[in-house]
């Protein structure tokens, strides 16, 4: 216990070492402008979706070694370039809030909690049908021919557009989840059914082993994991061309630089906030349910929630770390803050620092004493206190966030008193 | 009886220029007590029936006012907050939604905050029958869930305190004896569901002016595998599907005063059309309140809506409907002999505070979408069909909330719901005969019009009224009858392109 709490420390103080060059150059620049910001924003999202998209290329091969030679090591291996995809992606997801084209893209990649009897067989415990949602356990996997509200699918061949197409959202389920990162989770891991006890997924490698086939259908299994992966980095490649030069989610932020600043402020707050303190942490802790996990199947959740935060502090700083080490940076949204009002722009950089180190403690702790669906189980007063501690201070630094959209001046609604109609989206005040 | 167009304006406080009935002296009578004389006069003058159909109304396109959903219309269309939220309030409304889709287990579990489900129930999730936020449908085939659907029970008041209870108002409806007041077609380990919908449809064929023949299908509903023995000879079976819930904290946030000016239950402007209250008893007071909301408006308000499905639909109980086993009733034995979810330490209901708060405020601060092509001619001709066939007549287009409304969010927005929140009797063709508080068998409240045109894209499909018996917008105008029976005949005597119009300017909202 005590050594552990050492590396707690050692952990926590070097992040926040870290942390100081980031806000030491705020405000030196002079002439930051808003349409500078914007544009290290954007540039920033293409060198976060590119390293995702690079990283989920690194992933599709350790999966192709898997199935074409199934083993511990190679099962392994697979897990590990998963986990690793997973952290250029968190920090993408500031980006979703704030951004429609990214929001509406972000349901096919990230989708979860999901129904896992609709992809593969599931333990007993599992329950056999669910009114809740009747693909509960179709197991695409099993069955080539299924029945969707309704109709006979062919799912003879596993195919990206099957999944994409016909399975993903089926029936109107939010939980018929048969594409994106969370799909090829539980494929690599399989249930966790330790509640919250410790423990992951256990999923054997002779599921992927067509010669000693463990669960059946080894072969479908196989070509679910391969169509679920390319659909991801056809996703992603999409994603990433909406940011290049010329893209689209590009030009919507850096066209109007001033509402670029807002989309930039609000998606820092509402990740905070709304998406991370409150959907993914608090409900948790309020039901001290194990399933509400964001990862639940690899139980990598700290590390999502981790990287969640560094991609919020990301955006603040215009500075962002890429996988091979080189730094994107530019002008930042805290320059701009300093050059109306230094004080916001160091509280706000604390405080998103402090939420850097609070997140390491919660990640220490998961890759150390407990997992975190352990952490937020009933009676656990340690565990449970480390995740409120996160979520004070994500609520916390967005207190600031607020107080550095009324210091940029950029909140306001627009308030519409004439009787013009060019401006057809006004509202009656 | 019907008046031609430009002569219908009546609902409106300040629609001077374009008639004088007697209802607007009534209107005068009954006044709102949250808006300065200043306000007032704003608000009257921004309120008014359209008068000009060639171009689109100021403020038109943002349906919900300040709250109003600018995000794409796709798939999730009905599915994002009130756009005027703050970080925090985004946050409860996220939290509400977790809760919205939480799966409520059985008890005893491992997750006790989350069980308490049943032990008879519709669905193990709010989600669950409000798919994508949006409508429900009835199922496509025999091998489709009904889980968005379900049917209500009841009998007549038979015993002398039966009908004084029915009277004061102290219930609204006797539940079947064994069945309770819904069926559910669920039950937990143990206990089994009560039995199946079951639905048959006969085709009824319309010919429109034009030529177009419209087949409307007529159902009838009987229950098969009951598990209970038979229903009480006098049941009378009413379906309903999950509405949408957008738009709900803004119509909640509707002052009275505007909703109670439109009524007119001795039709004195004699334009066909009456329009009562519903008055309805509420939780934990003694006077009574006005309906609102559910397709005969027998609740006050989004909480207490939200409480009774908690309680009716899943079983869980909570602060409003502390029933710990559901609809189960005293002729249920199996069922009440069944643990319940409450847990001391956690609180004295299944769903202890603050889930119900919670969901409550998700439900009020899911947006209106936008309006898409408001200004385009086609659909103002349509908006113009729609004034003059005398549909505003009770889908009354627009009102500026109450400056009291709970949340400060709602307060003092010009909303665009296209209802009168009033009942209307809609003739026999849709009448269920199964009265409900002060709503007859044949009477309905208004439904919003409001994301009518996203149906398609939300849901996949386009099933509309109570049972989802309309397959499309022209076959839900057919079955209007009774006191819309004038407005339907404009539109089945349109010349086929203002039909179309018309259909355009619905598909827009």
């Amino acid at each position: 216990m005590k050594t552990t709490k050492k590396v707690i420390a050692v952990t926590c103080s070097a992040i926040l070492c870290a942390a100081v060059p980031f806000s030491a150059n705020a405000g030196s620049e002079k002439t930051v402008t808003q349409s500078g910001v914007t544009t290290t924003y954007a540039n920033i999202a293409e060198a976060v979706f590119e390293d995702s998209l690079i990283s989920a290329d690194a992933l599709k091969a350790s999966i192709e070694t898997l199935v074409k030679s199934p083993s511990v090591a190679t099962l392994h291996a697979a897990r590990t370039s998963w986990v690793a995809a997973r952290a250029p992606y968190q920090q993408s997801e500031v980006y979703r809030f704030g951004n429609p084209l990214v929001d509406d893209w972000e349901g096919k990649v990230n989708a979860w909690p999901l129904d896992e009897g609709l992809i593969d067989y599931v333990d007993g415990s599992y329950g056999k049908q669910s009114d809740e949602n009747t693909l509960y356990t179709v197991n695409v996997i099993a069955n080539k021919t299924l029945t969707v509200s309704g109709k006979k699918v062919d799912a003879t061949h596993i195919t990206p557009k099957l999944l994409s197409e016909t399975l993903h959202e089926a029936e109107e389920v939010e939980a018929n989840v048969a594409t994106g990162y969370h799909a090829i989770e539980f494929l690599l891991w399989g249930q966790d059914l330790n509640g919250t006890g410790a423990g992951a997924g256990n999923r054997p490698y002779t599921d992927f082993d067509v010669k000693n086939c463990t669960g059946g259908n080894c072969d479908r299994r196989a070509q679910y994991l391969m169509s679920a992966t390319d659909l991801l980095i056809s996703d992603l490649k999409d994603m990433l061309s909406m940011w290049r030069q010329g893209g689209e989610a590009r030009a919507a932020v850096t066209s109007d630089p001033k509402s670029g600043v807002m989309s930039m402020l609000s998606g820092m707050g509402s990740l905070s906030y709304g998406e991370l303190a409150g959907e993914r942490m608090k409900l948790g802790l309020l039901l001290k349910d194990p399933e509400e996990e964001h990862d639940c199947f690899s139980d990598n959740t700290h590390n999502s929630h981790y990287f969640d935060q560094i991609g919020i502090r990301n955006v603040y700083t215009g500075h962002y770390r890429r996988l091979d080490g080189s730094i994107v940076d530019g002008p930042s949204l805290s320059d701009l803050v300093a050059a109306k009002d230094a004080k916001v722009d160091q509280e706000l950089s604390v405080k998103l620092n402090e939420t850097v180190s609070f997140m390491s403690i919660l990640k220490a702790r998961a890759e150390s004493i407990e997992a975190y669906d352990q952490m937020i189980g009933e009676g656990n007063t340690e565990g449970n206190a480390v995740v409120q501690t996160a979520i004070d201070g994500l609520i916390n630094q967005t207190r600031s966030i607020e107080r550095a959209v009324k210091v940029l001046g950029i909140g306001e609604i627009e308030i519409e008193g004439s009787d013009s109609l060019d401006k057809p989206k006004a509202v009656f005040q | 009886m019907f008046q031609k167009p430009g002569k219908i304006g009546v609902l409106c406080v300040v629609a001077w220029a374009l008639s004088v009935s007697g209802l607007q002296a009534q209107q005068t009578s009954i006044s709102r007590d949250d808006l300065s004389e200043k306000d007032a006069k704003r608000v009257n003058s921004v309120t008014g029936f359209a008068t000009d159909f060639v171009t689109a109304e100021q403020f038109e396109v943002m349906s919900g006012g300040a709250t109003t959903s600018t995000a794409k219309p796709n798939k999730d269309a009905f599915s994002h907050s009130s756009a005027n939220l703050d970080f925090e309030g985004e946050q409860k409304f996220k939290l509400g939604n977790g809760l919205f889709r939480k799966l409520w287990v059985s008890s005893p579990s491992s997750t006790s905050a989350s069980d308490g489900l049943g032990p008879l129930f519709n669905a193990r999730s709010c989600q669950r029958c409000h798919l994508k936020d949006g409508r429900g449908h009835p199922p496509e085939n025999a091998n489709d869930s009904a889980v968005s659907m379900f049917l209500r029970l009841s009998v007549p008041p038979r015993s002398n305190a039966e009908i004084v209870a029915i009277k004061s108002g102290e219930k609204a409806l006797i539940p079947e004896p064994t069945y309770g007041g819904q069926l559910q077609d669920f039950g937990i380990q143990g206990v089994p569901g009560e039995g199946k919908m079951e639905i048959s449809y006969v085709e009824l064929p319309t010919t429109l002016n034009g030529g177009e023949i419209v087949n409307l299908r007529k159902p009838t509903y009987s229950v098969s595998n009951l598990n209970y023995g038979a229903l009480d000879p006098d049941v009378m079976l009413s379906p309903r599907v999950a509405p949408s819930m957008i738009g709900l904290g803004l119509l909640e946030a509707v002052h009275r005063a505007d909703i109670l000016a439109q009524v007119d239950p001795d039709d004195k402007d004699n334009n066909g059309i009456s329009g009562r209250a519903s008055w309805v008893g509420a939780i934990n007071s003694s006077t009574k309140q006005l309906g609102r909301f559910g397709w005969k408006a027998s609740t006050p308000s989004v909480g207490a809506q939200s409480a009774g499905a908690f309680a009716g639909d899943m079983g869980i109980s909570n602060e409003l409907a502390p029933r710990h086993w559901g609809d189960c009733t005293a002729n249920q034995k199996v069922c009440l002999q069944m643990p319940t979810g409450v847990q001391a330490k956690l609180g004295t209901t299944e769903a202890p505070s603050p889930v119900l708060e919670l969901v409550t405020f998700y439900s009020k601060n899911l947006a209106v979408p936008e309006r898409r092509g408001a200004e385009k001619p086609s659909v103002l001709r349509g908006k113009k069909a729609f004034y003059g066939a005398g549909c505003a007549s009770c889908h009354r287009p627009k009102y500026v909330t109450s400056q009291s409304a709970s949340q400060p969010e709602h307060r003092f927005q010009l909303i665009w719901p296209y209802t009168d929140l009033l009942l209307h009797d809609m003739g026999e063709g849709l009448a269920d005969s199964r009265p409900v508080g002060s709503a007859s068998g044949s009477e309905w409240r208004t439904a919003p019009l409001w994301g009518i045109g996203l149906t398609k894209t939300v849901n996949g499909h386009t099933y509309f009224l109570h049972d989802g018996r309309a397959r499309n917008l022209t076959e839900a105008i057919l079955w209007h009858g009774g006191e819309a029976e004038n407005a339907k005949q404009e539109f089945v005597g349109m010349e086929p392109p203002m039909r179309a119009d018309l259909l355009r300017f619905l598909g827009s909202l």
